[in-house]
């Protein structure tokens, strides 16, 4: 199922939820929507779900415009963020719920429903737990029926909102790869919201980033880290210092930091550097080392700059080991970007 | 110096034995003199004279039209307020409109109008001298002084007491069951019966019994719009009213029993609700 | 992976299209708000039941009132009985109200936070005064204060008559406003958490300085929504005062009894401009609610 987004604009009262939003899904494809809380990621997911209306554009679906259409029109599986179980039926009616709403032929015989709940049980790993009731179920298990009750509607796209937002850290990690499989394993469309950046690098095909009602940028999670499109996704995706100067015949100079402008126009401007994009460099800038801290395999450096700015480093544990009082650095990489 | 024992020892939060008695004794003195002593009142001046003139009292005709009337009041009154309760709660705590407060706000004004002026509205609309007075008459169909009255009346003063219950049970619950019912193809209608009644039954419960002692028990509204006619338009607190101003004072207090003892089931009721499902008890007062 | 679930790679993946008949760009004649059906419906059954019922009568009064000039609306509304009924109604509303402050908080402290035997009665007998037919509690309270009565005669003795005057007015309406001090305190009091006396207490206050510098001052807002709301439903009572009030005029007559003699002349024009200064009043009292309400919502 191919989804296109074009020009969809959507208000709440006078605040502009999503202004001016283009989007291409490919199928099959498993794209997260990462952005800050009101960025306009979740009101995005439903708009494709059909559960928002745009007040401008168009949603298409298979180049079907589909915008007005409701959300059982679509077929389309969602998750919500709260799960949004029904507390008062069982696992096993919660996930048959889509098909027990059929009517006249659509509706599957009794038997091919308990069917169809029993493997999507196990495609779940839920086996025998169909008779309790969501309450009895833990928040990683409850996750994993709303996925199963979305899937049960063999929906044309998956949509989950922030689906992993309620749970502990350990659990968000194995239900990241139980995603992962089961948008393998049936190769539907899938579209998740997260404001975490590691969830969305980690899992997705495609990453957008929104920010205030607009996608700043769409790529793989290596496009988006490594060749930021703007300011905020620079900021946003992966860890960042942050520097405001001016660039001038092709240097961007900020108080005495000074470092290659790639390409970026002479005036005001602001430069990212990713903390490991530092190294020591004998023609750099001088910074005090003020205290280091080991990150696994990395050190991870806090510096001050001569005028009192701070600066985070990051380097191999080996060459932080020379990281004392005094240094030298440069920066290997920046991003800059004219103001 | 000793370590204090256990019985010395109190929690900061906690209060001193004897200021707890105190206020349990204030509290007790207070609730009895104000609540338990009338409803004591009620039984005994009707059991004056023995049980046998307090039922004779409760079985002449014009108390059982008058009991018959309060059901009859208390069975349209009830029903149409929990549609009214249940559209408006959809309507508000599921959707999203500009203007709600003031919505909500409208559906809560019978609580904060005299009874009496709720009464008068309908004789100023319906009354012979009222909008609707000449074309009334001449339908020969009469509103004021009669069942309809009593009935609109009723529902005035009841009406937003099982709304209020729900909207804010129904906002609480949030929407993201209904939507994704919907999202799975589950009709409006199949949607609420399925996934939010089951929800919101004890709450509608709730309000139901409410809005039922209140409605049997309505007295200033229903006594403008009623006329006072002896078994045709005496509702029970009217019958009680009559019979305590001609001095006969067992059967009036006879009928006052059986009202208490509707209030009382009511009571025993709602503290069961409150107890089986917690949830059903909301801030504020009616 | 697949090898571990042969059948839903199969069953699952067989992806239906959406079907055929929303297909196309609908655009609904209206905007569509919301994915939840059932909108206009309902809130077009509402707003006609409101009307209705609520609404257009209510304006009745006003309209009514309109017939007069103002001279006479002045003479109807706010003649010498009239204004000594007001100064009933509101006065004795106003000092029931206090007593209910008063005792209210103190009954609702009792109910959160001590436990003592049959407090699940006392609970639940709390809000006899919703459940109880307002007729019913004047007939008992007019029996019980009458000279004769069970408290009567123990206070005639001391000189104090406390029924057919305004001290009995005010008895019932203390009878009517005490659920709705309780009821609005006690969810608050509930949820005044114990950390918070916790920490007054390890700061050095003792129990009598928490309880007047953080719990009273915490339970401000819903006491004074509480009291506000005994003292709008005192100004309206009718059931349960007039048989204890004595209705003399200029002396323990309340307003809403002044509507009903007005009707019982046929002066509806007069009824109603006594109805539509009390309705102004229920507004008014609406709208300080309303206030105090969401002047309270900024603490939490």
């Amino acid at each position: 199922m191919t989804i296109s987004i074009r020009s969809v604009e959507k208000k709440f009262g006078r605040y502009p939820a999503l202004n001016h939003v283009d989007l291409e899904i490919a199928d099959g494809e498993l794209v997260a929507l990462l952005g800050p809380s009101g960025s306009g990621k979740t009101t995005l997911l439903r708009t494709i779900a059909g559960l928002e209306f745009p007040d401008a554009g168009q949603v298409l679906f298979e180049g079907q415009d589909v915008t007005f259409a409701s959300a059982a029109a679509r077929r389309v599986g969602f998750v919500f963020q709260q799960y949004a179980l029904f507390k008062h039926m069982t696992v096993a009616r919660n996930i048959a719920f889509g098909l027990d709403v059929r009517k006249g032929k659509d509706k599957p015989p009794k038997a091919e429903i308990a069917r169809r709940v029993e493997e999507l049980l196990n495609l779940v790993e839920l086996e025998g737990l169909g008779k309790r009731y969501p309450s009895q179920l833990s928040g990683g298990q409850r996750q994993r029926v709303a996925l199963s009750r979305a899937l049960a509607v063999q929906p044309s796209v998956l949509l989950l909102d922030e689906p992993f937002g309620a749970l502990d850290a350990t659990v968000r990690k194995s239900l990241r790869k139980e995603l992962r499989r089961v948008h393998d394993a049936t190769g539907v469309t899938t579209i998740f919201v997260t404001h975490d950046q590691e969830e969305a690098l980690g899992l997705a095909d495609r990453v957008a980033i929104l920010n205030a009602g607009r996608i700043e940028q769409i790529g793989t999670p290596d496009e988006v880290h490594d060749n930021p499109a703007t300011p905020f996704v620079c900021g946003f995706v992966g860890e960042a210092n942050r520097f405001e100067g001016t660039v001038s015949g092709g240097r961007f100079t900020s108080g005495a930091l000074s470092f290659a402008a790639n390409g970026a126009g002479d005036g005001p401007a602001v430069a990212f550097v990713r903390p490991h994009d530092f190294a020591l460099d004998d023609g750099g800038f001088e910074v005090r080392v003020v205290r280091a801290h080991v990150q696994g395999a990395l050190t991870a450096v806090s510096a001050t700059t001569a005028d009192g700015r701070h600066i985070e480093i990051s380097a191999s544990r080996a060459e932080a080991a020379r990281f004392a009082g005094a240094i030298k650095i440069a920066a290997r990489r920046s991003h800059v970007y004219s103001l | 110096m000793a370590a204090p024992t256990k019985a010395q020892f109190r929690h900061p939060t906690d209060d001193p034995a004897w200021a707890k008695a105190v206020v349990i004794g204030l509290v007790l003195a207070f609730l009895g003199l104000v609540l338990i002593l009338p409803l004591a009142a009620v039984f005994a001046e009707a059991l004056r004279k023995g049980l046998a003139p307090a039922i004779e009292a409760i079985s002449t005709p014009d108390a059982w039209a008058a009991i018959k009337l309060t059901l009859i009041t208390a069975g349209i009154a009830v029903p149409f307020n929990a549609v009214f309760g249940l559209c408006a709660a959809w309507a508000i705590a599921k959707h999203e409109f500009p203007g709600k407060p003031l919505l909500i706000t409208l559906i809560d004004l019978p609580f904060s109008v005299s009874p009496v002026v709720a009464g008068l509205i309908y004789v100023l609309v319906f009354g012979l001298q009222g909008w609707f007075g000449d074309r009334l008459v001449d339908h020969d169909v009469k509103i004021i002084f009669a069942v309809p009255g009593i009935v609109l009346a009723t529902i005035f003063v009841t009406f937003p007491f099982i709304a209020r219950e729900l909207i804010p049970l129904m906002q609480e619950q949030g929407v993201s069951e209904e939507e994704a019912a919907v999202s799975m193809g589950a009709s409006g209608l199949y949607t609420f019966w399925r996934v939010t009644a089951p929800n919101v039954r004890w709450g509608l419960l709730y309000g139901v019994l409410l809005c039922n002692a209140r409605a049997m028990g309505e007295f200033g509204a229903v006594s403008v719009v009623s006329g006072h006619i002896r078994g045709l338009t005496n509702t029970m607190p009217l019958h009680v009213e009559i019979l305590y101003n001609e001095y006969d004072f067992v059967a009036a207090f006879a009928v006052a029993a059986l009202l208490c003892l509707l209030a009382i089931v009511t009571l025993v009721l709602k503290s069961l609700l409150e107890i089986a499902q917690p949830d059903v008890k909301r801030g504020g007062g009616h | 992976m697949l090898d571990d679930h042969p059948m839903t790679a199969e069953t699952i993946s067989a992806r239906p299209r959406p079907s055929s008949a929303n297909r196309g760009p609908r655009r609904p004649l209206f905007r569509r708000r919301s994915a939840i059906p059932g909108f206009g419906l309902t809130l077009g059954v509402t707003l006609t039941i409101l009307s209705l019922i609520v609404l257009i009568p209510l304006s009745a009064v006003a309209i009514k009132a309109s017939a007069l000039s103002p001279g006479e609306f002045v003479a109807a509304a706010f003649s010498e009985r009239a204004l000594a009924a007001y100064r009933l109604t509101f006065g004795a509303a106003f000092v029931a109200a206090v007593i209910n402050g008063v005792f209210g908080v103190l009954t609702t402290w009792a109910l959160v936070r001590y436990e003592f035997p049959g407090k699940a009665v006392v609970n639940a007998l709390v809000d006899l005064p919703f459940a109880l037919p307002t007729a019913v509690a004047g007939i008992a309270l007019a029996t019980l204060y009458a000279p004769n009565g069970w408290v009567g005669q123990y206070l005639t003795p001391l000189g104090i008559k406390a029924a057919y005057n305004p001290i009995g007015v005010t008895i019932a309406l203390i009878f009517i406003g005490l659920p709705f001090v309780v009821r609005t305190l006690e969810p608050v009091m509930r949820d005044l958490s114990a950390d918070v006396e916790e920490a007054a207490a390890s700061l050095g206050a003792d129990r009598v300085a928490t309880i007047a510098r953080i719990i009273l001052p915490a339970l401000g807002p819903a006491w004074l929504t509480g009291f506000a709301l005994a003292f709008a439903r005192g100004v309206g009572e009718y059931g349960s005062v007039i048989f204890i009030a004595g209705n003399m005029p200029y002396k323990s007559e309340i307003a809403p009894l002044l509507i009903i003699i007005q009707l019982e002349q046929f002066e509806y024009a007069n009824a109603a401009a006594i109805a539509l200064v009390m309705l102004g009043v229920s507004f008014l009292m609406l709208l300080v609610i309303n206030a105090i309400q969401a002047w309270s919502r900024r603490f939490v």
